[in-house]
């Protein structure tokens, strides 16, 4: 009898550990790696966190993606240029290659399957004279058939849609006249078309006035965002692709220089974009078809694939932010700063007569009342901001 | 019944002696046992181990859980767990769908059923409700809701007291209000007494599967899939059930086997028998009072989750309600004692056993609450209680038999056992009873 007792005893203390055990070690949480060296970083009000752990951070930590919008930013792809013997007209030559099989980090730490004309998202600015013969060899290396659908002028059997082109090295040659003078988009015109255009098969193709525009620092932004969990949702905004990206790496431009942005509204899903700019106004060119500004305004709004041109002037120098001012696009990541700079010594005499200006690259960081002022307050913090000025410019200016 | 155990340990004792001609016979038996044990290895290995490609069918997606959201100073914690079939990494923070910076720590990697806590700065306001998302690297986001900020609660004296407060209220005060009940149920007759022991049984009845239910939502609500919630639920009422159960018999039992079956030898005087300490009623008491504390540790989890979550409006009412609600647990303790002649401390003592862990239940889920813990104990709970229930229904069943013997009603409804009025419409009035004080709650 004292056995079989001591045996349900020692049975209902075997029991009564095993729930201890396996309810102890669900109620602790086990950690298995063991701790780093604490890092900081700020937050969007400016305050400082030290952390043990790794720092997920789109707005401060530099960015390791594939993709450079800085690079993107300015650059221009005029073609292979030649002149036709005979009608003397201007011919530019290009070749897009289309893939749908890359995976591209277009958020720091986020992984995505982009379709790319030439490898990125966007794909490159393509750029003509208006009149110029436009010659494109299309070559589809990607596993779905995709087309090149160019906004403009052009003959029916240039329209990229009712002549798919096969993946795995399909080819169709586009050539069409440059027309109008404006800035359009290109896209691939496959069904689902929605499809291919968030998977990013888009890019921007600016047609120049025959007489040129006034001299300036132009750019290019692709406004788009990514909805990396097909939901129908968006999960990343950016100028660019890259969510944050000119927050952390401002855009560097000169005080009294004549900036002009050729700005495409490629975002799918929400109806509308819109663009608001700090500390300044711009002429606004719809389309960029007419050479007088239909708006001097901070504010455009854009549907999809709307797009125009905007000119401004900076008189004072410091950081000023330009983002959505659908706030929830800019707090997913479709917000930059402009960084305004005194001209260089050799070239400032045309400019140096503002004397408020060191006051106000001054003023900024004191009052920061504007809507911004939660990014710029960031920066008020001196440690981490100091450490993040660094990252920040890393082309050394 | 009570052989359940014996026959095992029997054949387990043939299976080594009778046979053990040689340590090479011992040796085959053991081979024999670990020969299909090692074939599952091999097939595992062979399937899915290094360079087997056969069954690379399908896209494994990924998935992580947030398990808790704690609201801290001017922060906001998130417990987040990888529950999918892959090792993931966490890329983005978002509070209602916004991107903040944060931290995650110790590290971004979360391997199979690793958890990470993200720290995300951000300026919370109490009683607002908000939405925690969790992007991975592949882009999904994940996302938990929260109805109502409230600070998160940091285990401190202060705390401790107050749960320690709010269970002596919800758990041991009704408790022993409800023994108080004793002297009235002494000085029934055979019939109330039945009746008040049914009422037990139908408390009881109410109290596991409210148990079972809070556990449920609880596994729906807070675990992940692959935790099998339902599983884990049933395992652990099954599993509770049968330890408490031959854990009891062993224990009231030692006078002889075939105590609880054997109605001849277990009328009126089964108190007195051979072990007086834990033998009859007093067992059953004793048990009765296991099983509610059980129980009550569930709910005390559940208060102290609710408190912790800020997801209740934690009020005097609330407190009240649960007050009245647990006095009926008195009752249930004190109705098997109700023939008996038993020490106020005694009593005293097995009021506590089944209110104070009320206490500790507060202070687990207040301050380190975990779901999967919840439904384990929720479950043990339960199979606790069911286990009581079975006791006091063949107590019951007895009366049964000794009335049979005794003044020969027998089965016709106005008998004193299982078959009588009594019985069923004690448990109709013990279900009741709980159902009208839990709407209080």
């Amino acid at each position: 009898m004292e056995t079989g007792r001591l045996r349900a005893v020692i049975l209902a203390l075997a029991a009564a550990s095993a729930i201890a055990v396996l309810s102890a070690s669900a109620i602790s949480d086990v950690y298995t790696e063991a701790q780093r060296p604490p890092q900081t970083f700020v937050t969007h009000t400016g305050a400082v966190i030290t952390t043990t752990g790794e720092v997920l951070d789109p707005v401060y930590q530099v960015s390791e993606v594939e993709f450079d919008p800085d690079e993107y930013l300015r650059n221009f792809e005029y073609g292979r240029v030649s002149v036709d013997g005979e009608t003397g007209q201007t011919v530019r030559e290009y070749v897009i290659v289309a893939e749908d099989d890359l995976v591209q980090e277009i958020a720091p730490g986020v992984f995505y399957n982009v379709w790319t004309f030439n490898g990125t998202v966007p794909g490159p600015t393509i750029r003509a004279t208006e009149g110029d013969l436009v010659r494109i060899t299309f070559i589809n290396n990607g596993t779905k058939p995709h087309t090149m659908h160019f906004h403009g002028i052009h003959p029916a059997i240039m329209d990229g849609v009712f002549e798919p082109v096969g993946g795995g090295g399909g080819q169709f040659t586009y050539e069409f006249e440059a027309g109008p003078v404006g800035v359009h988009p290109y896209h691939c015109h496959i069904m689902p078309l929605e499809e291919h255009i968030i998977h990013g098969l888009y890019g921007v193709f600016i047609v120049d006035p025959k007489e040129g525009r006034a001299p300036a620092d132009e750019m290019v932004m692709v406004l788009n965002g990514f909805d990396t969990d097909f939901d129908a949702e968006n999960n990343f905004y950016a100028a660019n692709t890259v969510p944050f990206y000119y927050q952390h790496h401002p855009i560097q431009i000169e005080r009294g220089q004549l900036v002009r942005v050729y700005v495409v509204n490629m975002v799918e899903f929400d109806p509308i974009n819109n663009l608001h700019l700090h500390g300044n106004l711009f002429y606004y060119y719809p389309t960029g078809t007419d050479r007088v500004a239909s708006f001097y305004t901070d504010m455009i709004t854009m549907s999809q694939t709307e797009r125009g041109i905007m000119e401004f002037t900076y008189e004072h120098t410091g950081k000023f932010l330009f983002h959505a001012h659908k706030v929830e696009f800019s707090e997913k990541g479709w917000v930059g700063v402009f960084l305004v700079k005194d001209p260089g010594p050799g070239d400032d005499g045309e400019y140096s007569g503002d004397d408020g200006s060191g006051d106000d690259s001054d003023g900024y960081a004191a009052t920061g009342g504007s809507s911004g002022a939660a990014w710029e307050q960031a920066r008020d913090v001196t440690g981490p901001a100091a450490a993040y000025d660094g990252r920040g410019a890393p082309d050394g200016a | 019944m009570t052989d359940g155990g014996r026959p095992m340990a029997h054949e387990q004792g043939r299976g080594l002696s009778g046979r053990g001609s040689s340590s090479a016979g011992r040796l085959r038996v053991a081979a024999s046992g670990a020969a299909p044990l090692a074939l599952v290895v091999v097939l595992v290995l062979y399937v899915s181990g290094p360079g087997s490609t056969m069954l690379d069918v399908g896209v494994p997606l990924p998935e992580v859980t947030i398990e808790r959201v704690d609201f801290v100073g001017s922060e906001i914690l998130a417990t987040v767990r990888n529950t999918g079939p892959i090792p993931v990494s966490i890329a983005v923070a978002d509070v209602n769908d916004r991107i903040h910076p944060a931290a995650v720590e110790p590290d971004a990697r979360l391997e199979r059923y690793e958890t990470a806590v993200v720290r995300i700065p951000f300026d919370w306001n109490v009683a607002e409700p908000y939405t925690i998302g969790i992007t991975t690297d592949d882009g999904t986001r994940f996302e938990r809701e929260v109805e109502s900020a409230a600070p998160a609660l940091r285990p401190s004296g202060e705390m401790a007291a107050f749960f320690a407060v709010i269970g002596t209220y919800v758990g041991v005060i009704p408790v022993l209000i409800g023994l108080l009940w004793l002297p009235f149920m002494r000085r029934m007759g055979r019939q109330v007494y039945v009746f008040f022991l049914a009422v037990t049984v139908g408390l009881l009845f109410f109290l596991a599967l409210d148990s079972v239910e809070e556990a449920v939502d609880v596994s729906q609500e807070n675990l992940a899939g692959s935790f099998n919630g339902l599983m884990l639920l049933a395992t652990s009422v099954v599993v509770s059930f049968l330890g408490l159960f031959y854990a009891g018999e062993r224990l009231s039992g030692s006078r002889g086997p075939g105590n609880g079956d054997r109605a001849e030898g277990g009328d009126g005087r089964t108190g007195n028998a051979a072990s007086p300490r834990l033998a009859g009623p007093m067992a059953i008491a004793l048990m009765i009072s296991i099983g509610i504390g059980l129980h009550n540790f569930g709910e005390g989890l559940a208060i102290g989750a609710a408190v912790g979550l800020g997801s209740v409006a934690f009020g005097s009412f609330l407190i009240v309600g649960f007050a009245i609600h647990n006095v009926t647990e008195g009752v249930a303790i004190a109705a098997p004692l109700s023939r008996e002649r038993v020490a106020v401390w005694k009593l005293a003592g097995l009021g506590v056993l089944a209110g104070a862990p009320a206490i500790f239940g507060g202070w687990v889920g207040g301050f380190a609450y975990s779901p999967i813990a919840s439904v384990v104990f929720l479950g043990v709970g339960a199979g606790a209680i069911f286990q009581v229930m079975v006791v006091l229904v063949r107590w019951i069943g007895r009366g049964d038999s000794s009335a049979n013997r005794g003044n020969a009603r027998g089965a016709s409804g106005g008998g004193s056992g299982l078959s009588g009025a009594p019985f069923a419409a004690g448990i109709v009035a013990g279900m009741l009873i709980m159902y009208v004080t839990s709407i209080l709650v």
